[in-house]
């Protein structure tokens, strides 16, 4: 029977959409960008090598938790020993990516990007979905979205250690401190984009006040409620930026990696 | 087709505050309630409205109280107004304000956590409750939710959410129905099918609002059609002082599209200033005697005013509508205005950007999006606009009954008397509240005095044949052509500025379209026929334009919203007279009536000195009645 | 000037219908609710339109303007390049009555289902107080003029019609979150109602809604998201509903 707009009573009009614009752009730079990083992040992964290039670490790897790491990568220990699936050494950065992955799944940005450019529902506004079913969010899997502040508190630990993954890069090859090289800019920039994606997090705005019901009463927690408010509004570009310098981050140490002279020292 | 029939206590015409709080009190008095209007329910005019509600809470300037407001009122109207009208709207009003923040109307407050409240024009003291400028949205969504709330009541306690209250929407009432001299229903069609409806009461609330449509240039929307207006007159009711309606000096004037568009008269509240093409602040020229003593005569004055008001005077921008109207229309005649015939008003000057978009966030869309300018840079050019209209059904304060129709009701801007010869801004949507409030009683105490009063057959008859003549008639007038016609003539013979000759052509212009107007055809069927629609409301747009021609032909002097180039000056011998109007089936004749005089407690709150440039020295000597 | 305009207007009722060639003038500064007009004064006297205000404060006269939805009366016509014919068809969402005209009475059932804000008992009159800061969150919401051109775009519904009695849309969705920021509000169970009865859940927060509001509230980043996060504070997060059953917070806050 049909549905939705060629639904019983409803106007009769045979074009899914009317729409004379180029709607269909946006989700498709959308599929492309992010194809294009879970293809490189992927190849990455299961390359599980050239992740670290004293002093820096791709962030992928860090902290590299499994015995497999090279050695001077593992800031936190390495209590998972080598996990063996299929008979292979499973690459420590699926264990780290996992969680960064969860948070961008379960972001309320992206969950509007992947719905509509992935799942096209809708792939743009007023242009007709595709599927005959819809319920959203309200059955597994996708209920899991709304256990996302759980992500957003595992992204802070993530975004503590990049943050001193990237002083460490304040130190030479030879692990003395008081140099910087291009390679700290790229993972101090990192570290920061990452940090204005958490805090510019729905799940941030709504812990730091949003759930308050008088603002009166908590002048503290209303200011940081108006500043978490106003990078929220920037929440998208935050969003994109630190994705996309997270594989530049790890692309740059893996090249410093294979051609440590890349990594130009300043002082 | 079987008549779609209807049973009820009351039937209120029109869904805006007024109409919407009668419901609310005729259902809370346990009476049962049909609101029909022409339009989806909550988006009746009330919406529009922008500055905000006049009410003496004093909550800014604890000064205020009813009594200052009340002779605000007087003032405003040039004395024409019902003293117990303005007296009651001014003591109820902030009763009317605080329990609408019950229903859940969130204003703008103060630091104390109290309503906030802005100046407008003619208010000694800051006295708008207000939410930005959107205040009628505020007033009618909170009136709407608290209707949903009363039929959830009833759903919960009888299983039917629409027992005892029931909106009819887009449903358009063509005639009030009468038995035995009393009202006994009323009778209309659903303009989605153009099926027809009778509605059975023994008492009927008019809250149709105004009338602006009648003219080519207006902030009203297509509703205000004066149909209450004709439905009154026709049922034998009364209309007082037609003559005067306000022309609101901030319309925009530029794109053609958008002209009469309303400007806010906040924008000016908030500091907003006029000028001419010669870039002269010009009002400071046309501050009326009467106001001398309330009013900055230079800028430096005026300017302070916004940051200190107990120690100067106001800005003559904040003058009563009337005056800032005429002034602007003068500059313009005068070859001082804009390009397309305006004059500049600036904010831009005195607020920066971001308190602009606060503060006037609708306005900063309207000009931005339909003339593509940004006020928060650039002046806005406006010029007069038909706004409101303050005459209407002549009503018995207390209870809102219409004088000589038993049962009848009216409230709102339909309701003469409260605001004499011209409405303050934000006197309106109070007004709407009180006497609002006191026709749901008003009618709630009559249907249980007098129960029901059948309808008989052949008033339903008469009723159903005027709505098929349209269908029937082969004399190929077109509707929209002759409501063109119609708002052409107004504009130009029964407008801002008025003379004894142009009257006497409109008066006669005027019955020549309603001779034409027997002739109307229309293309199309019934359904949702808005070709259809506009025969029955042109039928009423010519009787108001009819009784507003003939009043002000009859009056004599210059005065609120009435001014004749002939009798310029105002005149206290006719500040005794109001000018009814009244309808014999063919045409509309005007008789003059005595207003009623002030009482001495009300008299007293005046300054004698004020009085005298009102009032004739007889009246002074009397001091009021009793 | 003026100029020649190509249109194409749906019109019929809810059995048939379709697109009609129109040709008109248009004067500088129009908007698209001014051509309509004109074809019903000119060519069309019993074209059927909602109207009132003609200045984006009624929220009557909705409609979809080259397949997006909008007010017709806020839609420059000069947004339009010269040769582009435009089209103009009914909300899509919802059923068609005559033309451009749609029976929008789905949203004012589903406003019936949301209980009023309840106030403090005993409070009077005149008594409330509530501080600016505590109120604007509110205000945003209650800036809408219920033109429902976000319910019309939802796509929950817009192409699901059988979603229509679980979900009850994102102009209902401002209206819950008003009433739980209330700063006085006495109504405790908003969030989980909006979640179990409202279809708070069916929102994938794909923004439609906002992209087409045309008093700009946001819908999804002030309303939806944040009721999404109160819900998960009651139901999924298990830290917080045990932290609210051992202290009663919800008063003090
Ligand atoms: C742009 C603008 C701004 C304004 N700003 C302010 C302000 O800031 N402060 C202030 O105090 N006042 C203001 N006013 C004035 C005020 O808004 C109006 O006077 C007031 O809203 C009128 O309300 P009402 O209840 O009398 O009627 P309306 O709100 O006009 O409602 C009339 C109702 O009657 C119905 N109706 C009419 N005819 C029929 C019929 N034949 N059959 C069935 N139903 C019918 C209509 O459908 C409608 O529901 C403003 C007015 C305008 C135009
Ligand atoms: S964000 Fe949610 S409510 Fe808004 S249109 Fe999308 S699905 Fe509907
Ligand atoms: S929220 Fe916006 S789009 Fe939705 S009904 Fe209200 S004003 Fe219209
Ligand atoms: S990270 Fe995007 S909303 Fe939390
Ligand atoms: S007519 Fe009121 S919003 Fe367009």
């Amino acid at each position: 029977m049909a549905t939705g707009v060629f639904s019983e009573g409803r106007a009769k009009i045979a074009q899914r959409t009317l729409r004379t614009d180029k709607w269909w752009i946006q989700p498709l730079i959308t599929v492309g960008v992010l194809f294009s990083f879970i293809v490189y992040a992927t190849w990455r992964a299961l390359e599980n090598a050239h992740y670290y290039a004293e002093p820096l670490i791709s962030p992928f790897y860090s902290p590299c938790l499994s015995t497999t790491c090279v050695s001077g990568s593992s800031l936190l220990g390495t209590p998972f020993g080598h996990i063996l699936i299929f008979g292979m050494v499973l690459s420590p950065a699926f264990i780290i990516l996992i969680f960064p992955l969860g948070f961008r799944m379960t972001c309320y940005y992206y969950r509007k990007a992947y719905f509509r450019s992935f799942w096209m529902s809708p792939p743009a506004c007023a242009v007709a979905e595709p599927h005959a079913k819809y319920t959203g969010e309200t059955k597994a899997p996708l209920i899991v979205n709304n256990g996302h502040r759980y992500f957003f508190y595992i992204g802070l630990v993530f975004n503590t250690l990049l943050t001193i993954d990237a002083f460490l890069a304040f130190k030479n090859p030879e692990g003395q401190w008081g140099h910087m090289s291009l390679g700290t800019v790229v993972l101090l920039l990192n570290a920061t984009f990452l940090w204005g994606y958490s805090a510019s997090c729905h799940s941030c705005r709504h812990a730091i006040g949003g759930r308050l019901r008088h603002f009166s009463k908590h002048p503290f927690r209303y200011k940081a409620w108006t500043i978490v408010s106003k990078l929220n509004t920037k929440h998208q570009n935050f969003a994109w930026v630190s994705l996309i310098w997270v594989a530049f981050s790890d692309f740059f140490v893996r090249m410093v990696s294979l051609h440590p002279t890349w990594n130009k020292y300043f002082f | 087709m079987t008549l779609e029939k209807h049973k009820y206590d009351v039937v209120i015409i029109g869904a805006g505050g007024a109409g919407l709080r009668a419901a609310v009190e005729a259902r809370e008095a346990g009476l049962s309630v049909a609101i029909v209007c022409k339009s989806l329910f909550g988006k009746a005019h009330t919406v529009m409205a922008e500055g905000g509600a006049a009410a003496s809470m004093g909550n800014v300037n604890d000064n205020d109280n009813w009594m200052v407001h009340f002779r605000d009122t007087m003032r405003g109207g040039k004395f024409l107004n019902h003293y117990r009208m303005a007296e009651l709207h001014a003591k109820e009003a902030p009763d009317r304000i605080w329990e609408l923040e019950m229903w859940g109307a969130l204003f703008d407050r103060t630091n104390e956590g109290k309503i906030s409240q802005r100046n407008f024009g003619g208010h000694e003291y800051p006295r708008l409750a207000h939410v930005g400028d959107r205040t009628g949205l505020e007033l009618i969504r909170t009136m709407q939710q608290r209707i949903v709330a009363l039929q959830q009541q009833d759903a919960k306690e009888h299983g039917d959410a629409e027992k005892n209250m029931k909106v009819f929407a887009e449903v358009t009432i063509t005639e009030i129905l009468k038995e035995n001299g009393k009202i006994a229903g009323a009778y209309g069609y659903r303009r989605e099918s153009g099926s027809e409806v009778l509605f059975q009461a023994p008492a009927v609330v008019i809250a149709t609002g105004g009338v602006g449509k009648t003219f080519k240039i207006t902030s009203n929307s297509w509703e205000g059609t004066g149909d209450g207006h004709a439905l009154a007159l026709k049922a034998g009711a009364n209309l007082v002082d037609m003559e005067f309606l306000q022309f609101h000096p901030t319309g925009m004037v530029w794109p053609l599209s958008v002209k009469g568009i309303l400007v806010t008269e906040s924008v000016r509240g908030e500091g907003g200033i006029l000028t001419n093409s010669l870039g002269e602040r010009f009002m400071f020229k046309y501050i009326p005697d009467v106001f001398i003593d309330k009013y900055a005569d230079n800028e430096a004055e005026a300017d302070r005013w916004y940051e200190d008001q107990d120690n100067n005077r106001r800005p003559p921008e904040l003058l009563p509508r009337d005056e800032v109207a005429r002034a602007i229309n003068s500059e313009v005649k005068a070859g001082r205005g804009t390009e397309h015939g305006g004059v500049f008003l600036d904010v831009s000057k005195r607020l920066s950007a971001e308190v602009i978009k606060k503060r006037l966030p609708s306005m900063w869309h309207q000009f931005y999006e339909l003339a593509g300018v940004d006020i928060t840079k650039e002046p806005m050019e406006v010029g007069p606009t038909c706004h409101y209209v303050m005459g209407g059904v002549e009503v018995e304060p207390d209870s809102a009954a219409a004088v000589g129709v038993p049962g009848l009701f009216a409230a709102g801007e339909v309701a003469g008397g409260m605001h004499g010869s011209n409405r303050l801004g934000g006197n309106s949507l109070t007004d709407l509240l009180v006497f609002g409030r006191r026709a749901g009683k008003g009618a709630a105490d009559y249907v249980k005095a007098n129960g029901a009063n059948p309808v008989s057959d052949a008033a339903i008859e008469k009723a159903a044949a005027k709505i098929e003549a349209p269908f029937t008639s082969t004399g190929g007038e077109n509707a929209y052509t002759l409501h063109q016609e119609l708002q052409e003539i107004t504009h130009n013979l029964v407008g801002i500025i008025r003379t004894g000759a142009e009257l006497t052509e409109a008066i006669e212009k005027i019955a020549d379209i309603r001779k034409r107007s027997g002739n109307i055809s229309v293309t199309g069927d019934r359904k949702f026929n808005p070709g259809f629609h506009l025969a029955f409301d042109l039928d009423n747009m010519l009787l108001v334009a009819e009784s507003t021609a003939k009043s002000a032909l009859l009056r004599e002097e210059s005065r609120g919203g009435h001014t004749r180039d002939d009798f310029p000056g105002m005149n206290s011998t006719w500040r005794q007279v109001n000018h009814i109007s009244s309808f014999d089936g063919d045409k509309v004749s005007i008789k003059s009536q005595p207003l009623p005089v002030l009482p001495k407690e009300l008299f007293d709150l005046f300054d004698v000195h004020e009085l005298e440039k009102y009032m004739t020295s007889a009246e002074i000597a009397k001091g009021g009645s009793n | 000037m003026a100029r020649t305009l190509k249109l194409r207007i749906w019109r019929g009722d809810d059995k048939t219908g379709g697109l009609q060639d129109v040709t008109v003038e248009a004067n500088h500064g129009e908007v698209v609710l001014d051509i309509i007009h004109r074809v019903q004064a000119t060519q069309m006297g019993d074209l059927a339109v909602r109207w009132n205000c003609k200045a984006g404060k009624c929220g009557s006269c909705s409609m979809e303007i080259n397949g997006k939805p909008r007010l017709a009366c806020m839609t420059q016509v000069a947004s339009y390049p010269e040769d582009e014919v435009i089209t103009i068809t009914p909300l899509r969402a919802f059923p068609v009555i005559k033309d451009l005209v749609t029976d929008v009475s789905f949203n004012y059932k589903k406003a019936m289902e949301i209980p009023a804000v309840v106030m403090p008992e005993g409070m009077k009159p005149g008594e409330p107080r509530m501080q600016q800061v505590d109120v604007e969150r509110s205000q945003e919401f209650r800036k809408c003029i219920e033109c429902f051109l976000c319910q019309n775009t939802c796509h929950v519904i817009r192409d699901h019609e059988e979603n229509k009695k679980s979900f009850s849309g994102p102009r209902f969705f401002i209206r819950i979150a008003e009433l739980d920021m209330h700063p006085l509000d006495m109504l405790r169970n908003r969030k989980k109602t909006a979640q179990e009865e409202h279809g708070l859940g069916f929102c994938n927060i794909t923004k439609c809604c906002t992209e087409v509001c045309p008093e700009h509230i946001k819908i999804t980043d002030n309303a939806i998201i944040p009721m999404k996060e109160r819900v998960a504070d009651e139901k999924y997060d298990p830290v917080r509903w045990l932290g609210s059953k051992i202290r009663r917070r919800e008063e003090v806050l």
